[in-house]
């Protein structure tokens, strides 16, 4: 392990989204954390929607504190730091404590600009940096009636948004010409005048306030014009200014902000900054995009890897002010007369695109109304292209010109859209508009397209969105099992649950579900995942791989793969399967990617013969369901192995083996981060660490590439397969029929699972082992069992055959 | 109900018990194979064994209410009238069964 201390000053989004770069490398330093604020880390953008009622505070935290827990992050909430000794290499708090530390990460943020005027100390009179903020204001505005918040920025204009959702008459002042001037010119600014006044919200332009009145709480303010306006509330919104005076009086190099170089390095070789407290080449930020750029470098810089470089970040910010989208990109202050525009302006509309160039090369644009130019401008800004071939289609806006982003629209009647099916574009747009089709699931049911692969998914929407225009709406995702099904899967499930429907029988006749046989394999699933013990299994209802145990070929042969725990044979399994092979003259025999074997070309009446010839147990490669543990072989043999993975690879497989899941699992076990067994890319991947083990899930190297997120980090093997247990248990009563692990992790959120899986004192990290383990009970080999009896005469068998002439 | 001539003739193809109900199996007679469904009311159905599409095996399909769905694509086949669903020019040949005392027979047009 990492005997290194770091320190970091600042709990806000910059700090933490450089622990959280940090803590995904090998060997992290031992962290310790100082935030001011009593609160965990929060998304501080989205202050505005819990002002605007669109979010409770509890929606916005970020990290938990289980989460500072699981990766051994000391946590000092509500302390201070206030002062640092680059000599001594420590830092002191409030209350005189002493820290000391080898590396020092500067993340104080910012504080509001508050521009000269008298009454600033009266009661009413708000910023808005914070939680606390921001709960104050909210109580405040319950209130009383009027507001006038000074300045009219992006977060100015956002707060009236929100104070004017909390039923208050809002007016904003504004020292410049036009609003947001630092994202708009002129035009675009007077447009968004126009629409915040539509909402009732009342601006002034290129004025101040000179002071607040009142009695000892806000009752109006006076205007540089020497207007008066009644108020109750003051909110300050006028700019930001850096926290520097920490890294100032240690001694460390600051100009508006703290400086820092190309590795998020200040003045002194030990300690970093990042976030709004910096200053980059003259530059300094308020945006939140800098500063995931900024924290990936940091991270490396502060592990000792100069990889990475910052080279500041185009300014680029997207958003919905006052319901209006903007996106305003680079530099849009146009400096000397070598910068050209091209504009699309309609007011009425509200709609303003312009684009900036320079020396053929767009480097600036602002979109209002309509952002969807706004990810390729951003592109040519950044890569600094070329424009001038397609200077008249830099605007997509009025333009009738096609978007490369929208390929449906450039193919041709007779090119295929659905590459399994060989559906054609002609054949879907037919289709959509004689059976006046309007979802996915209406073109699959009737074409066919979209029913295997699903990547076409996005095409058919686009030609759905072509026929139907603006009638055609994105369905949401709701989980039915089929086009039958009469509820989303987890209401049937809570119905199976409280109904006690045990069979497949019962809940098609509780009236859930229809009969039209898709859903079979989904619902006998959830009766078997909730009744473990004592639900009816009906053969009819289960998939043909599932009723003989064996993949079906495309020729309607069957494969055949025995179990080979942990891919770790033997020469005599290799024995039995090579006689087994020659004996039915099975087609090929072939090497899997679940390091196992397979025969192909099996035929369905073979079947149990050939299992019992065999006598391993079912590797299930033909369900979903738990597949196979890959290994590498780790501190057995391999001289970087730092645990012992085919060891713990081989325990998992014959723990898991013959679970069900929504949909197939698969597993490795990997000796050490050169991940031979290429657990990152797993529904569950184990990777032995110094000192330990980690967890990672759903990740996925097939159709979709996903790398796993990080479940956990332990010390022992058994901790590690109990924590793959609970997580397996937790998809299992939890997933959507057919939905991956890669899908189900980003869907409940790593963090909510970590919660479930980890948090003792609810209980539920024990309940899930249980109920694990009744499952397992419930586990019997199908070959052991049906090879040796069939369930039913001709479960292997068709009927019969008549050659004789007739 | 698909008659080529006038000459029919009826084969037993095995018992209803033979299938269980609410799965199929295939029967082979001379070069043609058929897929009879045991279907959940009791009925039996028989089409084409083979699925118009890459022919599948139509018989270890899941069986619906009145249809069964391919296991290889996915693919819908109408028990009553043959047609693929959704694309009802492309259809299996249907064959009229009649039941009794348990033993199907399946009727043959020559």
């Amino acid at each position: 392990m990492n005997h290194e201390r770091l320190i970091v000053i600042g709990n806000g989004m910059a700090g933490v989204a450089t622990i959280e770069e940090i803590v995904k490398k090998p060997c992290p330093p031992a962290i310790t954390v100082f935030g001011g604020e009593s609160h965990v880390n929060y998304n501080r953008i989205l202050l505005s929607d819990v002002l605007a009622c669109a979010k409770t505070a509890d929606e916005i935290y970020l990290n938990t504190r289980q989460w500072y827990e699981d990766h051994g992050i000391e946590l000092h909430l509500g302390v201070f730091v206030t002062g640092i000794d680059l000599e001594k290499k420590q830092v002191i708090t409030q209350s005189g404590e002493l820290y000391g530390f080898d590396k020092l990460l500067i993340a104080t943020g910012s504080a509001p600009f508050i521009p000269p005027m008298k009454g600033v100390d009266k009661k009413g009179v708000f910023t808005f940096r914070n939680l606390e903020d921001t709960e104050a204001m909210i109580r405040w505005a319950s209130r009383y009636h009027r507001a006038v918040i000074i300045g009219g920025g992006l977060l100015g204009l956002e707060a009236a948004r929100g104070l004017t959702n909390r039923g208050m008459v809002v007016t904003v002042v504004h020292l410049m010409g036009h609003l947001m001037e630092q994202q708009l010119d002129v035009a675009a600014g007077a447009i968004l005048k126009a629409e915040i006044e539509k909402l009732g919200i009342g601006v002034q332009l290129t004025c101040t306030v000179k002071e607040i009145l009142g009695d000892g709480k806000v009752e109006a303010v006076r205007l540089s014009t020497g207007e008066l306006i009644e108020a109750d509330l003051v909110l300050i919104t006028a700019g930001i200014r850096p926290n520097v005076k920490l890294a100032k009086e240690a001694g460390l190099a600051v100009n508006r902000g703290i400086q820092v170089g190309y590795h998020m390095q200040t003045s002194h070789p030990d300690v970093f900054a990042v976030g709004e407290c910096i200053e980059h080449r003259g530059r300094t930020y308020g945006l939140v995009a800098p500063i995931m750029e900024q924290a990936r470098v940091a991270a490396d810089a502060i592990a000792g890897k100069r990889g990475l470089i910052y080279g500041g970040s185009i300014p680029a910010v997207t958003l919905k002010v006052a319901g209006i989208r903007l996106a305003s990109i680079g530099a849009i202050q146009q400096d000397g007369a070598e910068c050209e525009e091209i504009t699309y302006a309609d007011p009425g509309a509200a709609i303003y695109n312009k684009v900036i160039l320079r020396e053929k090369r767009v480097v600036g644009a602002i979109l209002l109304g309509e952002v969807q130019d706004g990810p390729r401008l951003l592109e040519w800004v950044r890569k600094g292209t070329d424009v001038s071939p397609f200077r008249v289609s830099l605007l997509s806006i009025g333009n009738g010109s096609r978007l490369p982003s929208h390929p449906a629209a450039e193919m041709g009647d007779s090119d295929v859209v659905c590459g399994c099916m060989g559906v054609t574009k002609g054949a879907v747009v037919e289709a959509i508009k004689t059976h006046e089709l309007t979802s996915r699931e209406g073109v699959s049911e009737k074409t066919r397209a979209c029913t295997s692969c699903k990547g076409c998914g996005p095409l058919i929407d686009q030609l759905l969105q072509d026929v139907l225009g603006e009638a055609y709406v994105a369905a949401p995702k709701t989980a039915y099992l089929c086009t039958c099904a009469r509820m989303t899967a987890q209401a049937l499930r809570q119905a199976i649950h409280e109904g006690q429907l045990k069979s497949y029988t019962a809940v098609k006749e509780s009236g859930c579900i229809g009969d039209c046989g898709v859903c079979k394999p989904g619902v006998s699933f959830l009766v078997s995942e909730i009744w473990p013990m004592d639900h009816t299994d009906e053969r009819h209802a289960r998939f043909i791989n599932d009723r003989v145990h064996a993949n079906i070929q495309k020729d309607g042969t069957f494969s055949v793969v025995p179990r080979i725990h942990g891919g770790v044979t033997s020469p005599q399994q290799l024995r039995r399967i090579a006689d087994v092979a020659e004996r039915y003259n099975v087609r090929m025999v072939k090497i899997t990617g679940s390091q196992r074997i397979d025969l192909l070309g099996v035929k369905k009446e073979d079947l149990p013969a050939i299992w019992a010839d065999l006598d391993m147990p079912s590797g299930h490669a033909y369900a979903k369901a738990v597949r196979a543990v890959k290994t590498c072989v780790g501190l057995d043999f391999c001289r970087f192995g730092v645990g012992d993975s085919t060891a713990l690879g081989i325990e998992m497989e014959e723990r898991f083996e013959g679970l069900y899941t929504p949909h197939k699992v698969k597993l490795s076990v990997s000796g050490c981060p050169r991940n031979c067994a290429e657990s990152y890319v797993k529904d569950i991947g184990i990777v032995a660490i110094e000192g330990g083990w980690e967890a990672y899930v759903g990740g996925a190297a097939g159709m979709n590439v996903r790398k796993g997120d990080l479940l956990c980090r332990v010390e022992t093997a058994d901790e590690a397969l109990d924590a793959a247990t609970r997580f397996l248990q937790y998809y299992r009563e939890n997933g959507e029929y057919m939905e991956r692990t890669y899908d189900f992790v980003p869907r409940i959120g790593i963090e909510t699972i970590r919660r479930v899986l980890f948090d003792q004192a609810s209980g539920e990290p024990d309940r899930l082992l249980e109920r694990f383990y009744e499952a397992k009970s419930a586990v019997v080999d199908p070959w052991k069992k049906e090879g040796r009896s069939p369930v039913h005469k001709r479960q292997f068998k068709d009927l019969g055959v008549l050659i004789e002439k007739l | 109900m698909n008659r080529e001539s006038d000459q029919v003739i009826l084969i037993r193809a095995g018992t209803v018990d033979d299938i269980p109900r609410g799965e199929g199996r295939c029967f082979t007679v001379q070069d043609r194979r058929i897929a009879i469904f045991h279907l959940e009311d009791g009925s039996i159905r028989a089409v084409d064994q083979d699925c118009p599409h890459r022919g599948g095996p139509l018989s270890d399909g899941l069986v619906g209410k009145d249809s069964v769905i391919c296991p290889l694509h996915g693919w819908r086949i109408d028990l009553e009238t043959g047609a693929v669903v959704g694309q009802e020019e492309k259809r299996v040949k249907t064959y009229p069964v009649k039941v009794e005392q348990g033993e199907i027979l399946l009727e043959l047009g020559l």
